[in-house]
């Protein structure tokens, strides 16, 4: 690191002291500030690395799946409505909408399918709801996830989620997600055999 | 039934020009069929000058030429909400192997409205494990030295089945063009990816910010980031200002509206990657690369020959692994073989269009292409597949990953072209 700032300072002076770092061979661009990578940074791994503090819980979530206008898209009960179902129908109502990639209608919806719980927080959290994307809190994101989570029989109505104990949420289809036994490679064929 | 809506804005275009031709003056043509549409038809004619000038400064195809996209047939796009989701490319009017930019295939993350940047606001950064956090201006990335190829990009829902009629509905989702921008290898050298490294996140700037994870071996190889398409700024729908081009992987990691570049150790698994998730290692390894593909497109599905006698069968082949080296066509329902021609120039990871002299006898038969691609993988049939998976071959058949098998054009005695899977 002591080596790298070095480098760093030599190439802030080699520039002409212009200022902040630029892309050391053409000495274009310059080092975004800390405020603007945490401000566009909202990416969440399955880990929940990057999960902000915050907490909710399902009582929560509830009022805010109707204050927020999750019910009005996605049905009060969160299935057989226009857009997709969040929560698994008890089998008599049936969404309207085919079941397209990634699909998430009927009985199987988002919050079964999807391997990791933080999946859920992060689509919320930067997808919802339509037309104020973005506008959600944490905490208001963590409220909501555990209410679909509590409406789908994976946690209880009491758990509050957090940064901890959401990733730690054993998701029903956790197994159902396996990545290629290769890792990409230039000239490799997708899968040896295949026709 | 999905291609009914064609043409309107040419045609109201053309009405509204007419009307201006034959009035001669500013006369509202609103004003003479009284109408809540709101359409070209609203703002008053131009005349022949103004007209002149427009197509001046930005010119327009023959309005006898109706070649369109459509919507997918499953969701309508606009759909309720006004947003667009899966939009096919007219391939049976296609020729040669560049997709307009008009007619380029659209699909969108969840289904989004296309957002109006303004290209001196944009920004695009890279950060997360590299040495120098970089954000650029479009001007800064304009600066840095450019690199011009021809890429095919395909949707893997672009997935023939018995239902659809036409080339355009079997496979609509797959387009080419001409990607103008920066090598992101060059980028990456930049900003110095760090030890431990594996994949990148990619991320856009529309509102539902669609994201994808990529291994870091393909972005270092040969991804750009693209302003230019076809010759000019990339359009709205195919991600103004900036477009993540992934040669050769599906369309969902060809991020548009391109604003963020983390380098990560680890796949992400966003809400698009997710949206593509597989349960077997197998299907997976199928998923983010296209196998090598091809489709006839003439004749195809509602097509119509007049009566026996020589015909060019031509269409298109790609392959995600790199250039297509071979096409073969069979006019017998997959008995024999013919080497077709390959007639454009043949780019890596790009459409190649191919043709077949032939005379049809007028008897019914079943017309289909298949190709190879430079590491020697051939396009499989549908059983082929079926055995592979040891599943057996109907119409519940569903090829995991992507789906590039064989597609079979029936030729009735009377000269129309039926889709070979119904």
């Amino acid at each position: 690191m002591g080596s790298r700032s070095v480098l760093l300072a030599a190439m802030i002076l080699a520039v002409g002291g212009v200022g902040l770092a630029q892309s050391p061979t053409f000495g274009v661009g310059r080092a975004p500030t800390a405020e603007e990578i945490r401000g566009w940074d909202i990416s969440i791994r399955p880990d929940g690395q990057e999960l902000p503090t915050g907490h909710g819980s399902a009582k929560e979530g509830a009022q805010l799946y109707v204050q927020k206008g999750c019910a009005g898209c996605h049905g009060r009960s969160g299935s057989g409505s226009q857009a997709p179902t969040l929560i698994k129908s008890d089998g008599t109502t049936k969404s309207s909408m085919p079941c397209l990639a990634p699909c998430v209608n009927d009985n199987n919806v988002m919050a079964l399918h999807s391997p990791y719980a933080t999946v859920m927080w992060d689509y919320i959290n930067r997808g919802m709801p339509l037309g104020k994307e973005g506008s959600l809190k944490p905490d208001e994101v963590y409220a909501l996830t555990a209410f679909l989570l509590f409406k789908n029989g994976v946690i209880r109505e009491d758990e509050v989620m957090d940064a901890q104990s959401l990733p730690k949420v054993v998701m029903p289809n956790r197994e159902g997600f396996k990545l290629p036994p290769q890792a990409w490679k230039h000239g490799a064929p997708r899968l040896q055999n295949y026709p | 039934m999905i291609s009914k809506p064609r043409g309107r804005r040419g045609f109201l275009k053309k009405s509204a020009a007419l009307a201006g031709l034959a009035l001669g003056s500013a006369q509202s043509v609103a004003g003479q069929t009284p109408t809540s549409q709101p359409s070209a038809a609203d703002t008053p004619p131009k005349n022949p000058k103004e007209l002149a000038k427009e197509l001046i400064a930005y010119g327009e195809r023959s309005h006898f030429v109706t070649s369109a996209r459509v919507p997918v047939a499953e969701r309508m796009s606009p759909d309720m909400y006004g947003l667009t989701f899966h939009v096919l490319t007219p391939l049976q009017d296609s020729v040669g192997i560049i997709t307009p930019s008009s007619l380029h295939y659209v699909a969108t993350h969840r289904g989004s409205f296309v957002p109006d940047i303004d290209p001196s606001e944009h920004r695009f950064m890279i950060h997360g494990m590299v040495d120098r956090p970089l954000i650029f201006t479009m001007d800064e990335l304009k600066r840095l030295p450019s690199v011009s190829r021809i890429h095919f990009i395909e949707c893997l829902g672009n997935r023939a089945q018995a239902r659809h009629k036409t080339v355009q509905e079997t496979h609509g989702l797959t387009s080419c063009a001409e990607w103008t921008g920066v090598a992101l290898s060059l980028l990456l050298k930049e900003a110095g990816v760090q030890k431990g490294a594996s994949w990148i996140v990619a991320e856009g700037a529309e509102e539902v910010k669609g994201s994808s994870s990529i291994p870091l071996a393909k972005a270092l190889d040969d991804c750009m980031i693209a302003y230019g398409m076809n010759g000019e700024a990339i359009r709205p729908q195919q991600g103004f200002p900036l477009r993540l081009i992934v040669p050769g992987f599906e369309g969902i990691h060809q991020i548009k509206y391109l604003r963020r570049i983390k380098v990560v150790d680890r796949y992400y698994m966003t809400y698009d990657d997710y949206g593509h998730i597989q349960p077997d290692a197998r299907a997976a390894a199928l998923t983010n690369q296209i196998g090598p593909k091809s489709v006839i497109t003439f004749p195809s599905g509602g097509q119509q020959l007049l009566g026996p006698g020589f015909y060019q069968i031509t269409g298109l082949a790609w392959s995600g692994a790199g250039a297509v080296r071979k096409v073969e066509i069979s006019t017998d329902g997959g008995q024999t073989w013919h080497a077709a021609e390959l007639q454009s120039p043949v780019y890596r990871i790009a459409h190649t269009r191919f043709g077949l002299n032939w005379k049809w006898d007028g008897k019914e038969c079943v017309i289909m292409a298949r190709c190879t691609d430079e590491l020697g993988t051939v396009q499989p049939t549908r059983a082929e597949a079926a055995k592979f998976w040891n599943k057996p071959l109907d119409a519940s058949f569903r090829v995991p990953g992507n789906d590039n098998t064989v597609q079979p054009w029936r030729i009735a005695s009377d000269g129309s072209v039926h889709n070979g899977l119904a």
